[in-house]
């Protein structure tokens, strides 16, 4: 019993991260048709830029050291996508299988660069005292506070994307992209302008998702490369383009992940790609994607 | 007819190749060349080609490709004689690279009928995830492919009483069967199998409309590319003496689409021209940038290609010669 509430405990704190990284990628997919092969890598930049900021704080004892190492890697992973979208991908518009090949030559030259940069040691952050240390659960026992946390922050920003989609006018436009940009551009609206948020914010998403996740477990090279493939299989099996499609994505893969190296360890990648064909095959646009 | 004079010419030089290295480098040089520029351009020309086949008579960017051809690296290292650890062994490689060749045709089928009912860039995600899936699998697991550190020490069939990775043996031999699969590919494209294959590229609606099964012929194009590419693995194998899981990560598999893309996915010689660059720019990234920047580097040729000319090497050429013919047109 024990054992199992806290598999199925830790599957929800994997799914909580897996869904903050894959919902950025998500959004950006659903507005602007752009599969960002360069996820994993705005993962890593956020973590190790975000380490830059922090590390010197955390030596000079400073207790906000972490929040700035956050918003830091936020904010750089937000630029950087930004960026992208801005100076590459605009002007390719509708070409969806040439914005994919160029953001993997993207992804290819800055995960290099961040090699050159930062160099190939892991890293970890350290998670404040508020949200550090452990926490009794009923049926699990001890279980670290940040873990918990994480799962608190993916509700937060599910909940949020809710409101930015459905109550904002920001959102308003970016539903209304999805399915007419051109009208949507007839009405006034600065849809290039639309498109670069939109690649930012879901940069920033996946940079929340950089720090916390380099918080919980290290960051290495190695991590674009899962991140991107998580976000993949996420959004592949809930349904590219829809906040709850992702989240009963991530739920499904981490719960697969965790229950899967807890029964047969060696196995275990096996049972989520089992979901994952079996998705496919049943309903090829994602359990809650649009056919 | 002058076209066809280049290609004459082409395979001559292919062929005398190692010859006429000797000629103009010092012979350490040559045997370099030889073996770990042209050899290894052609042995991984030969897992681009099954992707430039996919993606010129199919549209269809298939990511899956390094696993398949890593399926069949396996295959082999798992079965024959000396490999170290031996898993399964005992299997002389006569008989191991045809069973190879089958598990690569199989797997490659599966990842089309995994892949059948999507396109474009959902396909390249299901085929990616697909293949980082099998990646992680074989990275994790030791009862069969000794999970990260691979299975060494596959030198490859004793031929005419040489080596195979005689660094000429080798290239002839890689060269051989590249020019079957490019002739393979050129011949099933004017099949009614071929005809049909692009047909669904244009419109498969129409397609399944005139009676055809478009799900049949996609799986099975996915299963021949699954053939081309596993005896591209076989031979890159036995190139690197053994298979790690590190052969068919995030890295090679990205890599085998940037050589084709380089050479251009509109014609299967692309996949050669590519991957030559590509060899190239690996093997003397050192000189030019910096030895650890090879990345870098081909990320940036990469990217130029795909700005400046989708269609790569080869629509580059076709353009060049067509801008010369248009000036030369008006004095005949």
């Amino acid at each position: 019993m024990d054992l199992a509430a806290t598999i199925v405990l830790n599957g929800l704190t994997l799914a909580a991260l897996y869904f903050i990284v894959a919902s950025g990628f998500s959004l950006i997919f659903g507005l602007m048709r752009v599969v960002n092969m360069a996820h994993g890598t705005l993962y890593l930049v956020a973590g190790y830029v975000g380490y830059r900021v922090f590390e010197p704080l955390y030596d000079a004892d400073v207790w906000w050291a972490w929040y700035a190492g956050l918003a830091a890697g936020i904010v750089a992973a937000a630029v950087a996508g930004a960026l992208l979208q801005w100076v590459l991908l605009s002007w390719m518009q509708g070409q969806e299988l040439r914005q994919a090949l160029v953001t993997i030559g993207v992804s290819i030259i800055v995960a290099d660069q961040v090699l050159a940069i930062f160099g190939g040691t892991p890293r970890q952050f350290f998670a404040p005292d508020a949200i550090f240390g452990s926490t009794r659960v009923p049926f699990v026992g001890g279980y670290p506070t940040f873990r918990l946390v994480q799962i608190g922050i993916a509700i937060a920003v599910g909940i949020a994307l809710w409101l930015v989609l459905n109550r904002t006018r920001l959102g308003m436009m970016i539903r209304a992209g999805v399915d007419d940009r051109e009208m949507l551009g007839a009405c006034g609206v600065n849809v290039p302008r639309v498109g670069i948020a939109v690649f930012a914010l879901g940069a920033a998403l996946c940079g929340l998702g950089g720090v916390i996740g380099s918080t919980a477990q290290p960051l290495a090279l190695g991590q674009d490369g899962r991140f991107l493939l998580i976000s993949l299989v996420v959004v592949i099996v809930g349904g590219m383009g829809s906040i709850t499609g992702t989240a009963i994505g991530a739920i499904l893969v981490g719960l697969a992940e965790q229950i899967g190296q807890a029964m047969f360890p060696t196995y275990s990648v096996i049972l989520t790609f089992v979901i994952m064909v079996a998705v496919l095959a049943l309903r090829p646009q994602g359990i809650l994607g649009r056919a | 007819m002058r076209s066809a004079a280049f290609r004459a010419i082409g395979a001559l030089l292919l062929v005398a190749a190692p010859f006429l290295l000797l000629v103009v480098l010092p012979q350490n040089q040559a045997l370099f060349w030889t073996a770990n520029v042209l050899g290894r351009a052609i042995v991984f020309g030969i897992i681009a080609l099954s992707l430039s086949f996919l993606a010129t008579y199919g549209g269809f960017i298939s990511l899956a490709q390094m696993m398949v051809a890593g399926s069949a690296g396996y295959a082999v290292a798992i079965l024959v004689d000396g490999a170290v650890p031996t898993i399964v062994g005992g299997v002389p490689y006569a008989l191991a690279m045809p069973i190879a060749l089958v598990v690569a045709t199989l797997m490659g089928l599966l990842v089309g009928a995994v892949a059948v009912r999507t396109r474009d860039i959902y396909l390249l995600m299901i085929t990616l995830a697909v293949a980082m899936g099998v990646f992680r699998f074989v990275e994790t697991n030791i009862a069969w492919f000794n999970g990260y550190e691979g299975i060494r020490n596959v030198v490859g069939p004793q031929l005419f009483g040489t080596d195979f990775r005689n660094p000429y043996v080798f290239y002839y031999v890689s060269l051989v069967v590249a020019a079957l699969l490019y002739g393979g590919v050129l011949y099933l494209v004017r099949t009614p199998f071929g005809l049909v294959l692009q047909g669904i590229r244009d419109n498969d609606r129409r397609v399944a409309a005139l009676g055809y099964s478009v799900k049949l012929h996609r799986i099975a194009a996915f299963g021949v590319a699954g053939f081309i590419a596993g005896a591209g693995g076989v031979l890159a194998t036995i190139y690197n003496i053994g298979i790690s899981p590190g052969t068919i990560g995030l890295g090679p598999t990205v890599n085998v689409l940037i050589m084709s893309v380089i050479g251009g996915l509109g014609h299967p010689a692309g996949a050669f021209i590519g991957s030559l660059i590509f060899t190239v720019f690996d093997t003397f990234a050192a000189n030019i940038y910096d030895r650890d920047r090879f990345n870098t580097l081909i990320g940036l040729v990469f990217l130029v290609i795909v700005l400046v000319s989708p269609d790569g090497m080869v629509g580059l050429g076709t353009r060049l010669r067509s801008l010369l013919g248009a000036r030369r047109a008006p004095q005949p």
